[in-house]
Parts: C-alpha cells; structure tokens; sequence
C-alpha cells in the first residue's frame, strides 16, 4: 500500500499581522514551517505504515525552499518526498493546486503499480489559507471517496472507518473503501520529533524528486495562475467596532452602572 | 503569468512592499522589484496608489463562460434530525439582500426525506423558491450523493451565487462541487457584496489566523460560490410571501453511496449550543484557575447564560472543548457576550466580535478586548464577579 501525505510549507502566521494605522503587514521575525495540521497528517501516516506496512510518500507543491518540509518530513520517517515545483505553479487556488498534486499522484501510481491501493492523507487546513478546500478537491481530481476533518482511523485490508467531525458536538463514524483520501485535525495525534537516524536519511538527495509543469505533463491552463478562478482582490487589517465605554467607580458603583446599561439596552 | 511592475508609474512608495504576504518584493533604485519568492497572489495589485502593477494572466486562460446564462443567488442548507442548521437562515438573509441588488431570485434547497410539513413555515425566511429534493436515504449527510445531486442541479439551473454553510458539512460537499464545475470557490466567508460596477461577489474572509482580511473575487468563472462562517449574518425578519415549491424525487438506496455511515456519536453529555446562545459568559487565561471558573460558572447560571472560553482554558482543561470560542472553536454572535479574563487574542475575537454587546471585565486596560468591547471594566473579575452576580440575583427577584 502507498500512503500519499501533502504538505505545505506555511510561515509561522501568528507573528504576521497588518498595522491598522499604516495598513500594511507586519512580518517580523516569521520563519517557514510544516502547516501543523500536516504534522498530524504524516504522523497518521507513519502510525499506519508501522501497524499495516505502507510506503508513505511526502508531496508538496511550492517554490524550491519547500524542500526543507520534505526534509523534515523524511527525518521523521516518511520514505520519500516529491517537491512540485515550477515557476508555473504560482497563483495557484486551491482549484489548480489539487490539480498539479493529482497529476502527481497519478504520475507516482503508474510508474510503480497502478493496481496498488493507496491512501492519501491531508491536514484538514492550512493555517496561511484556512481553506480547508485543496483535500476534497483533490479526492474528485482523483475520483475517490473523501473522508474529511477526521478524528480518528481505523484501516482493516481495503477498508477504512473513520470518526469523523459532523458538528459542534457530534461526531460521525463513516466507513469507505480503498484508494480514498481523508483529512485530519490536530486532534487526532501527536506528532513525533525527527530522529537522528531520520535527520541523517533526510541528507540522501536520492530520497527526493523534482518535478516541474512539463514532467507531469500540466495542461497550462489548469495550472497556477492561469488555473485558478479565484483571485484577491485587496487585503486589509480587521476592523474593530466596540463603543469602548471603560466604566469607572467603585466596583459598586461600575456593577450599577453596567446592570443599567444593559438595562437600557434591553438585555437584563 | 506575472505581476508586472511600470518603472515609468512606480514612485517606489512602498505600498506593494509592505502588503506583500511573501516578502516577495523590495525597491532598488527606488522601484519596486518583484523577488523569486513572488506567489502571484496578486495582494499588491490594488494598494498600489498609481497603478503600476498589473497581474497579467497567460494567454491560454481557460475559455471564457458565458456570464449571461448565470441567474440568481441560491442558499444549499444542511440539517441534522429533520432541523435545518442555523447558518442556511443567517444565509437567507444575506441572500436575499444580494439577490434584490441584482435583481434576481433567491432559492433555498434542501436535500432531505421528511420536510413536507415543513416547507410552510421554512417559506417565511424570505425566499422566492425552493427546490426541495426528497430521498429517504438524505435523512443523513452523504458526501457523494450531495455532490452528484447538487452538481446536476447546478449545471441544469446556472445559478450566479452559491451560498453554503462554513461548516464540516459545507466545507466538505462545497470544494468537491466547485472542482467539479470548474468554480471559484471561497472559503470560510465573513463579509459578502456585491461589486456595483462589475456586479461580481466580493468575498471577504480572515486569512493568516484572522491576523488579516482578504476579498476574493472570481471574475472570471461562475458560478460564484462561498462557505460562510455560521453566526456572522442575523437570520431575516420573517414575512408572508408567495414560495413556489419545486420538489425532486430520488429513489437512492444506501448502497449509492460509496460510503456508509455507522453511526453518530454524541460527545456531549450535556447540550452545548453556544452557537443558538441569547448571553455567553467567556472566562479566559485571567481566570487563574479551573477552581476559579466556578465563579465563571455561577455568573452564567444566574443569566441563564451558555458558558463560553478562549483556546487557553481548553488547553489547561478548564473548560470541555465544546466550548471553545475562537478561531478554532465555534463562532457565536449572543445578544450579550461577558469576556472574563479574556485578553482579546484575534482568534478569539473573530469568533465572537459580532455580539450585540460586549463586556469585557480585564486586569490590563490596555487589553485589546477593550478595543471591541461596549462596556469596559478595568479591574481583578474575582472582586467584580461576585458583586455582580448578587445583583443579578436581586434584578432575577424583582421580576418574579
């Protein structure tokens, strides 16, 4: 079996934000990282090869700093990594992205065995993006059954059954057959540090594969910018509303005060 | 495909510079320069102030859609035990605003087994149809069979706007539709208009962890679609007016499907339904201690309050996950929303900045829940709380 795990290069968002007074952004200090919840993602997977046997096989697409993430995700066990990368790449929506990382798949499916089963696994978002939208995507991309935010696994021969995120306090169980794709939250484990014999495996250059627009033979028109049918059109500082009443007094008296307004606004 | 940057326009401002989401441009010589790490996300296009970036597509842009054959707004509801989610009437809403400035209908579907009975009364939120598509196996959510049902619907009707639900359940079925017809789709909205000039939907969302607000378009596909986060739009003003009922048998079995569905688990023991809230008392890091959130607790119970928390609280267990409120937690929009202790992270804001009002009771005065807050207490919660809940008692007494 083949475990496909996609990951993204992200920068560490929570250090980014946008002046209000400038409205511009503030990046100071942001590093590039592996999107957490893909952390999850290659975790189920290395969980699931050491419990059933599988290769797991890392694909981001990106420019080519994105190879350190494939690095990374080999240092914690994965066996290979696959960087899709071409300035024709960039642009891209979640609608070209689940494209190119198809015909990835695809590509990987048939130079090696395309009967074998496969499942691919993806965080469920991006903490850049929040989207949440390249994993069902790409399950139609590949036509096979999507399973998304998943909160627990279980894989028996060409089955999985899986809990499932429904709603603020329900969860759902839902089994489906092989080749099918699922996307995990934080939730469902903790993933592991790289090991050392992991970080020296992570140097074997030979552990790595490069592919641009032309070896996945991308129609040009699907692909980044010119495949995306989404476009941003500004980006802004969250406007904040609020009246910013401070109450002031003894606490008495701003318990009065406040049992009063609320009074008055129809409230209490 | 490139951004291009006129060297003749450029007055090396800056602006591109400092919107830049990649650190993908820097000036030389006092011009902007576009660096490798450029995403073409095409973010300093429109803050430039003398337009001099231009994103130019290639020329193999996938042929254009005819935009005239696309008419009319449509809300995709999701229910769970024969109840239609809150979000598909907050949408109605919504809708209905839009549809009336492009002047054209707005239709609710539901996908579902057993709402008969209930299409009288789903027909006062406003609507001028419902396509209603009954199948008594819809009585629950199936990915596949929603994406084959509502992609044909779609491809046969050419609505304009797509509105759905931000849910696990829109956001499931709603990305498979939009690959499937091609579609811009926008994730996780929390503002939607419509552009007077071009009549296009302007969407905007919280991006980079609600640091940042994005407006997407989609000017060159249709329909346009977008999930939208539940709690942000108020459900409309129920009127008397003339639905036309359009309703689709479908004889589907369980084995249509490619998944099957076990069984739902109930993870609450008890009902936690922040988002349906009319007050939320949130208490966050400042309230010290689980120990300590009884006070929180208290308070909420003599308000007939949900009890509500930051990320934090979660984490040091304070407080059941259900309960989180926030970015990753549930977003609510209560009448009344009491921030104990709560600082005023955005992702704790983006989830509850569309409150009626807002108290927020914090040590620090310069806390940024006091930028959004309408009613402000400086002040430790341990000596206010419990002078507060006494008087609440007492107002409870006074109106028995």
């Amino acid at each position: 079996m083949k475990i496909f795990v996609c990951v993204k290069q992200v920068p560490g968002v929570s250090e980014i934000k946008i002046d209000p007074k400038t409205n511009t952004l503030v990046r100071e200090g942001v590093e590039s990282v592996i999107n957490p919840n893909d952390r999850n993602a290659i975790e189920l997977a290395l969980t699931l090869k050491e419990k059933h046997g599988a290769e797991v096989l890392v694909l981001s697409m990106g420019p080519p700093q994105a190879e350190e993430i494939l690095r990374e995700s080999i240092a914690m066990g994965a066996d290979k990594g696959f960087l899709l990368t071409d300035r024709a790449f960039a642009g891209a929506d979640t609608l070209a992205t689940s494209y190119t990382l198809s015909l990835a798949i695809k590509k990987i499916l048939k130079e090696s065995d395309p009967e074998e089963k496969y499942l691919v696994i993806c965080g469920a978002q991006a903490i850049d993006g929040d989207t949440g939208q390249v994993p069902p995507e790409l399950a139609e991309e590949l036509g096979i059954p999507q399973i998304a935010y998943v909160l627990s696994i279980e894989l028996n021969e060409d089955k999985i059954v899986a809990e499932r995120k429904f709603r603020a306090v329900e969860i759902v169980v839902i089994e489906t057959k092989l080749p099918a794709l699922i996307s995990v939250l934080n939730d469902i484990n903790k993933p592991r540090y790289p090991s050392m014999a992991g970080i020296l495996k992570a140097h074997d250059n030979s552990k790595i594969t490069y592919y641009n627009a032309q070896d996945l033979n991308a129609d040009e028109a699907k692909i980044g910018l010119n495949g995306s049918s989404t476009e941003v059109w500004k980006i802004f500082a969250p406007e904040r509303k609020g009246n910013r009443v401070i109450l002031r007094g003894t606490l008495e008296e701003i318990v009065q005060q406040l049992c009063q307004n609320l009074k008055d606004d129809k409230i209490l | 495909m490139s951004i291009l940057i006129d060297d003749e326009l450029c007055t090396g401002c800056g602006s591109c510079v400092n919107n830049c989401p990649y650190s993908a441009i820097e000036l030389v010589n006092n011009k902007a320069k576009i660096l490798p790490s450029c995403n073409l996300c095409g973010a300093c296009v429109e803050p430039c102030p003398v337009e001099a970036i231009t994103l130019k597509r290639g020329a193999q842009k996938a042929a254009k859609v005819d935009f005239s054959q696309f008419k009319g707004v449509w809300v995709i509801t999701e229910h769970y035990k024969n109840i239609i989610h809150n979000v598909a009437f907050q949408l109605l809403g919504k809708g209905r605003e839009l549809s009336d400035i492009l002047g054209v209908d707005l239709t609710f579907v539901i996908l579902g087994a057993n709402f008969d009975n209930e299409l009288d009364e789903i027909s006062k939120y406003g609507m001028d149809k419902i396509i209603y598509v009954k199948s008594p196996i819809l009585k629950h959510y199936y990915s596949d069979l929603y994406v084959k049902v509502l992609s044909e619907l779609i491809i046969e009707n050419k609505p304009e706007i797509i509105l759905i639900g931000a849910t696990p359940t829109g956001r499931d079925f709603a990305p498979r539709i939009a690959k499937k017809l091609n579609a811009g789709l926008t994730a996780d909205c929390t503002g939607l208009a419509i552009n007077p000039e071009t009549m296009n939907l302007l969407q905007t969302r919280p991006t980079f962890g609600g640091n940042i607000m994005a407006t997407i378009r989609n000017p060159n596909s249709r329909p346009q679609m977008a999930t939208v986060r539940p709690g942000i739009f108020k459900e409309p003003q129920k009127v008397e007016k003339k639905v036309s009922v359009k309703k689709i048998d479908y004889a589907f079995e369980e084995k249509d499907s490619v998944s099957k569905i076990i069984k739902v688990i109930n993870t609450s023991k008890t009902h936690v339904n922040l988002e349906d809230a009319k007050i939320i008392v949130a208490g966050g890091r400042g309230v010290g201690s689980k120990e300590k959130f009884k006070l929180i607790e208290e308070l909420a119970d003599v308000l007939g309050a949900e009890l509500g928390g930051s990320r934090i609280t979660v984490e040091l267990n304070w407080l059941d996950p259900d309960r989180q409120i926030g970015q990753t937690g549930v977003t609510v929009s209560p009448k009344l929303y009491i921030a104990c202790g709560i600082s005023g992270a955005v992702q704790h804001i983006v989830g509850m900045e569309n409150s009626d009002v807002i108290v927020a009771i914090n040590k620090d005065p310069d806390a940024p829940i006091f930028h959004i807050a309408h009613y402000g207490i400086v002040g430790d919660l341990h000596e206010i709380l419990p002078i507060l809940i006494e008087e609440i008692k007492t107002i409870n007494l006074n109106k028995e």
